[in-house]
């Protein structure tokens, strides 16, 4: 992905962020690998490769906050575009909320109403449309997986 | 001559109806998703990887490389009509293509594309068919320090060239390193960073991995925007979009330049196609007897980025298929297929599977042909594809993904982790975090430690063992030039020019 010069300025606090939950990250693998056998009689342990991908981790990550910090001086900070942000969001929480769905309302009914989400709230289509597309993809879903390759798709409480 | 014997058992087996179908359906679904800007062969092959379980192996690997050569041909069209990659290799295409199309010779330029495709797609795989078994013999050679050695330079490449910041990428990989390291140790049982959950004592499936952040973050990234671009109108009919004679001639070098350049990158991990068509163009600019019109709209600027693009295909395959090693996200998706289907790729790969390996490399020079004729005649139809509305494709991508997770283990855990990784591969998508060294590093992960510790094994815990056999000291040392490179300011130029 290009990042354009103007989100230059965003993406620098984006890596100090970034940098700091990755050596967080590093940190946890550290202490959880330090628990595991290092060097056996056998040769290495468990703890051997990830105590040191976790020291990698933890240097990397202390390096890209640095440099982070160092560059955003020099660099004019410029916002971060939150509203497109918020549309990939908004569509992330309908999948996440289709997925905890799946066991209650089964695939066709969470997926159709997450295809519904999509297409009336976030491509603002007419209910019509956003109705058409929902039925008409689950059904082609549906046709395809479970009749003709006979894929399981989860079942909910309602049986289907 | 002993090449042409085996060649033939491939036809044999490439020509069988069956195996005749998979290479159609996964060429034409290539092309499609080479046109369809914003989904590309990763994505698609790990969507489609599910369902080719129940397949016979040999007729999953032949559609799922047909997808992955497919679509190679079909980003061209977007990059001349719209001037939007299908994909990333398509990027250099758009230089010359959108302006010759602007300047009403867009089917010239879409032919100029296809054959350029064509004949480079072919010596690519005439390289393959070369290269590959004397590279298998030697990697036999091969224990477990050398290949440990060799991953890191595969893995080393890969960070070097995926993405502007070295660290960035360096940091993706070591996520995927502990993303593979995620459940039970083989060699003591002990359970690694499951987080007292069961469903994690098995560790985190590829698919899922590979669905989240390579589909479900395109599409998130893609869902950012609204509306798509205006496409410039497609020619009708073969003969409005043959190439002139003149066009031919132009073109002569750019289709020897672009074939030789395209398969030698491919050949080597990480660098891909992108690297290969801008390479491959800047070559023929600098050859060029005019030089100052590319970009305003000449043939060879479209022949030669195009033909590396495809040539590099049959070079990727070479590392993937003869040392288990791949070069980018899409052909480690690939090996992890293999891996999944049961077959190991490695130096033993051709020996102890000679059906198939054969059986795909004839696969793709008939590919080659269906993508020819698929590509002239057919692009004005091709091309109707793009007026699909996003508000259709992307819930049949979101479902597509959700019922491909499900479908491998019947797991709604799977489901929710792959939510999670769809957030993840957008999340890096948008703080530039490259995907492909996570992958890369999640599907060599295990091998890696398991070749280190093997190795360590070897010299009772001496780790001097890496450097005292030639060929594993060799490649470690690659592997220190490779990743201190952008300590120098000119070679991090290069490393920068090269990748922007």
């Amino acid at each position: 992905m290009k990042v354009a010069k103007k989100e230059e300025g965003s993406i620098k606090t984006g890596d100090i962020v970034s940098g700091a939950a990755l050596a967080g990250l590093g940190v946890f693998i550290i202490v959880e690998a330090r628990g595991w056998e290092y060097l056996g009689l056998d040769g290495p342990g468990p703890g051997f490769f990830p105590l040191w991908y976790g020291v990698c981790m933890v240097a990397l990550s202390v390096l890209l906050v640095a440099t982070s910090l160092v560059q955003r001086a020099s660099v004019p900070a410029t916002p971060v575009n939150w509203h497109e942000v918020g549309r990939a969001l908004a569509a992330w929480a309908g999948l996440a909320l289709c997925v905890g769905f799946l066991k209650f309302l089964g695939f066709l009914l969470a997926f159709g109403l997450f295809s519904f989400f999509l297409v009336a709230v976030m491509y603002r289509r007419s209910l019509g449309t956003a109705a058409a597309v929902s039925v008409g993809t689950t059904v082609s879903f549906y046709l395809l997986f479970a009749f003709a390759l006979n894929v399981d798709l989860p079942v909910g409480k309602l049986g289907f | 001559m002993e090449v042409i014997g085996y060649i033939s058992q491939g036809f044999s087996v490439a020509l069988t109806p069956v195996n005749l179908t998979w290479c159609f359906v996964g060429v034409f679904l290539g092309t499609v998703i080479g046109i369809l800007p914003g989904l590309g062969p990763a994505a698609t092959i790990a969507m489609l990887l599910p369902l080719t379980f129940r397949m016979e192996p040999t007729g999953a690997v032949i559609m799922l490389a047909g997808i992955y050569y497919g679509s190679k041909y079909g980003g061209s069209t977007t990059s001349i009509l719209l001037n939007v990659p299908g994909e990333s290799a398509s990027v250099v295409t758009c230089f010359d293509g959108y302006q010759m199309a602007k300047r009403g010779r867009g089917g010239p330029a879409l032919g100029i594309a296809a054959i350029a495709s064509f004949v480079a797609g072919t010596v690519g795989v005439l390289g393959l068919m070369l290269v590959a078994p004397p590279l298998a013999k030697f990697a036999l050679t091969f224990s477990s320090p050398e290949y440990f050695a060799l991953m890191c330079l595969g893995l080393g490449m890969v960070v070097l060239l995926a993405g502007e910041s070295m660290t960035k990428a360096l940091l993706a990989m070591l996520v995927g390193l502990w993303l593979a390291g995620m459940g039970t140790d083989l060699f003591t049982a002990t359970s690694r960073f499951t987080f007292g959950n069961a469903e994690l004592l098995d560790g985190i499936d590829f698919v899922v991995v590979a669905i989240g952040v390579f589909a479900l973050g395109e599409v998130l990234s893609n869902l950012e925007g609204r509306e798509g671009t205006q496409m410039l109108p497609v020619p009708k009919g073969l003969r409005n979009l043959m190439p002139t004679w003149q066009d031919m001639k132009d073109c002569r070098f750019a289709f020897v330049n672009g074939s030789l350049v395209g398969f030698v990158i491919g050949v080597l991990p990480g660098a891909g196609s992108t690297i290969a068509s801008f390479i491959s163009y800047g070559i023929e600019k600098a050859v060029s007897k005019r030089p100052e019109k590319f970009g305003t709209g000449v043939p060879e600027g479209v022949a030669a980025p195009e033909g590396a693009n495809n040539a590099e295909t049959g070079g990727a395959m070479v590392p993937l298929l003869t040392l288990g090693i791949p070069g980018s996200g899409t052909t480690a998706i690939l090996l992890a297929a293999f891996i999944l289907w049961g077959l190991r790729p490695g130096p033993l790969m051709i020996q102890d599977n000679p059906t198939l390996f054969w059986g795909l490399v004839a696969s793709m020079y008939i590919g080659n042909v269906m993508l020819l004729v698929l590509n002239l005649p057919l692009v004005p139809l091709f091309a109707q594809i793009l007026r699909l509305p996003a508000y259709v494709l992307y819930p049949a991508i979101f479902g597509l993904s959700v019922v491909g997770v499900y479908s491998v283990s019947s797991s709604l855990f799977d489901v929710w982790m792959l939510a999670v990784f769809g957030l993840l591969g957008y999340g890096m998508r948008r703080l530039d975090y490259p995907a492909a060294p996570l992958i890369l590093g999640f599907v060599l992960g295990d091998s890696m430690e398991r070749a280190l510790r093997q190795s360590l094994m070897m010299s009772q815990g001496d780790l001097s063992i890496l450097v005292s056999r030639p060929i594993s000291a060799t490649m470690l040392f690659l592997t220190v030039l490779i990743l201190i490179a952008p300590l120098f300011r000119k070679a991090n130029a290069w490393r920068v020019r090269a990748i922007t």
